[in-house]
């Protein structure tokens, strides 16, 4: 949309800014923004991860074996260790924005924003710890 | 006649995604991506994981937090592609591409989750 319009009678010339490919290195808020929608690549790639071990799973002990070995390796390891940063990022963005995107009422009482998101940490508290003694509990 | 729009559809899916995967992701990541194989924690063994997974409820967690992940994916993708690249003349084809995506991971869990016995 940049400089190729020329102005001509009739057909005036586009208003719009041509922005950067690289706008949202101008601003820390912009980086922010970009890194949150870019955690839910991280996200995808986890699913992909858990359904490789209900592969292995599914394939026998061997398997299993076989895939906490792979998991162990350099380069899966590394990114494991970087999704983990980017998929808590990706849920304390969430959980911050839910209060704006939710509003609970109880009878005529409308819920504070606060409490709707301490009700999603408590939760999140309350799946992890269930999910650690499904695990390792048993 | 009412023209039905899948954007509010698809914006709950992004929705519901963002939260489940909100609560069950990092401490999964965290296990078996970080704590299992630096060695901090045992990894359950084969017994213990088969009877975790084998569990229908277990299998139908993970199947919504696959499905509504993938689609929460999808979405924000789509989106972060219009906005960061700014590449809205590629709209049918990318939704097209990251809708599918999904929808083909989604097939892919039920299969692999129905394989679980």
């Amino acid at each position: 949309m940049g400089g190729s319009h020329v102005y001509s009678d009739y057909h005036p010339r586009w208003l719009r800014r041509k922005l950067s490919t690289y706008w949202w290195l101008e601003k820390r808020a912009y980086v922010a923004f970009i890194l949150r929608e870019g955690s839910c690549m991280f996200v995808a790639w986890f699913v992909v991860y858990l359904l490789l071990l209900v592969n292995s799973v599914v394939g026998g002990p061997g398997s299993y074996a076989r895939f906490l070995e792979w998991s162990a390796t350099p380069w899966v390891l590394t990114l494991n260790i970087v999704s983990f940063l980017f998929i808590v990022y990706h849920a304390i963005t969430f959980f911050v924005a839910a209060p704006q995107a939710m509003v609970v009422h109880i009878g005529h009482w409308r819920v504070p924003g606060v409490l709707v998101l301490a009700g999603h940490y408590v939760a999140w508290a309350a799946a992890s710890v269930f999910v650690s003694w499904l695990l390792l509990g048993a | 006649m009412i023209k039905r729009h899948p954007e509010p559809l698809l914006w709950m899916l992004f929705s519901a995604g963002g939260v489940l995967s909100g609560m069950l992701m990092p401490i999964l990541v965290l296990l078996f991506g970080v704590a299992f194989p630096l060695g901090w924690l045992a990894a359950p063994s084969y017994e213990q994981i088969l009877a975790v997974i084998g569990n229908p409820l277990t299998r139908l967690a993970l199947f919504g937090l696959c499905v509504l992940s993938l689609f929460h994916w999808a979405h924000r993708f789509r989106h972060t592609l219009y906005d960061g690249l700014q590449i809205k003349h590629l709209n049918e084809v990318i939704a097209l591409l990251s809708y599918g995506a999904a929808v083909v991971g989604s097939v892919m869990a039920a299969y692999l989750l129905w394989q679980v016995s």
